[in-house]
């Protein structure tokens, strides 16, 4: 069976590898990639969306839709940790002392230095996202690889006191909803669904502006979500479900 | 030139931290293996260009990822002998 299991995988093997014969090779101007869809949004980016990183402009205004619902993907895989792992203690249960297995002084002292560089870097690939590489999803990770740290160095009970496991929940479903919010005005100022350019003339501003703007807010939204549901993953994990010590 | 060397080197690497991912007994080795693997992974799409991906499996696989397989680790026992 295990030789039966190890042919079949290096026949796999070798028929992907010669598949790969038959990609275009990289960089290519002549493959189809780079001579229908590349040129297009390297030239109408700028002027439709107003957001000078194509990349940020194609994952939240050409496909918006598909951003969306990776946001509700990430939501829901969150709710699924929780469901799954989270579950209440005992009546009687008595906490252990658990400060004993706190990390030293070293570690609360380099988590002290570098959650709020950690929080301002986050805020600042959110909010730069349309002139360099990140956005909203990679924002929602470093925000929530800060908490991690903090609930790591000083313990998930005192994480939790900022960031409650009420808060995690409405961030995670206020982020989303944001997001589809802003569809929904589109749709309800009469253009398609998250066509940006419908918020120009409620607020008076010109399509390009408004598509730019409204690129931000759903930025936010993705922020959300992904931040608490990092976080709410990392507290159910580590602490098998009890949310009341960590690691 | 340059760049050929090096992206040679860092397949190099993440061959053997991906076979050595799955040969190693002790789990918290896999997982920062795996974490390597995230790591160099993240260099390659930096040399092909494509920074908006290095930035995020950077961030997810390498970062966030390591994190939850060594939670997960730390409240998992083992229970064989082998």
């Amino acid at each position: 069976m295990r030789l039966f299991a190890t042919i079949f995988c290096l026949i796999l093997g070798a028929m992907l590898i010669a598949a790969t014969g038959d990609f275009p090779d990289f960089g290519d101007p002549g493959s189809p990639a780079s001579s229908h869809l590349s040129t297009y949004y390297i030239e109408n980016a700028l002027h439709d969306a107003e957001v000078p990183n194509i990349v940020t402009g194609v994952l939240a205004d050409y496909r918006g839709f598909d951003t969306m619902l990776e946001t509700a993907v990430v939501l829901i895989a969150g709710l699924a940790v929780t469901f799954i792992l989270r579950r209440q203690r005992d009546e009687d249960y008595v906490p252990e002392d658990s400060s004993a297995s706190r990390p030293g002084l070293i570690v609360q002292t380099t988590a002290h230095l570098l959650v709020p560089p950690g929080l301002i870097f986050a805020f600042y690939v959110l909010a730069h996202g349309h002139h360099s590489p990140g956005g909203g999803f990679q924002a929602g990770v470093i925000l929530g690889a800060v908490l991690i740290l903090y609930a790591f160095a000083f313990g998930l009970a005192k994480a939790e006191e900022i960031f409650p496991e009420k808060a995690q929940r409405f961030c995670a479903f206020f982020g989303v909803s944001l997001y589809a919010g802003i569809g929904v005005c589109c749709l309800a100022l009469g253009k398609n669904f998250l066509d940006y350019s419908a918020l120009a003339s409620p607020f008076s501003l010109s399509p390009s502006h408004a598509r730019s703007l409204a690129i931000l807010g759903v930025e936010v939204g993705v922020t959300l979500t992904v931040a608490s549901v990092m976080f709410s993953i990392y507290a159910d994990l580590a602490s098998s479900g009890y949310r009341d010590e960590g690691l | 030139m340059m760049i050929l060397k090096f992206d040679l080197l860092l397949l190099m690497i993440l061959l053997v931290s991906a076979v050595f991912a799955l040969r190693v007994k002790d789990a918290l080795g896999a997982a920062i293996l795996l974490g390597v693997f995230s790591f160099m992974m993240c260099l390659l799409w930096s040399t092909m260009g494509a920074v908006d991906v290095a930035f995020t499996e950077a961030a997810v696989g390498a970062g966030v990822g390591t994190v939850f397989f060594v939670a997960m680790i730390f409240r998992t026992t083992r229970r064989t002998s082998d």
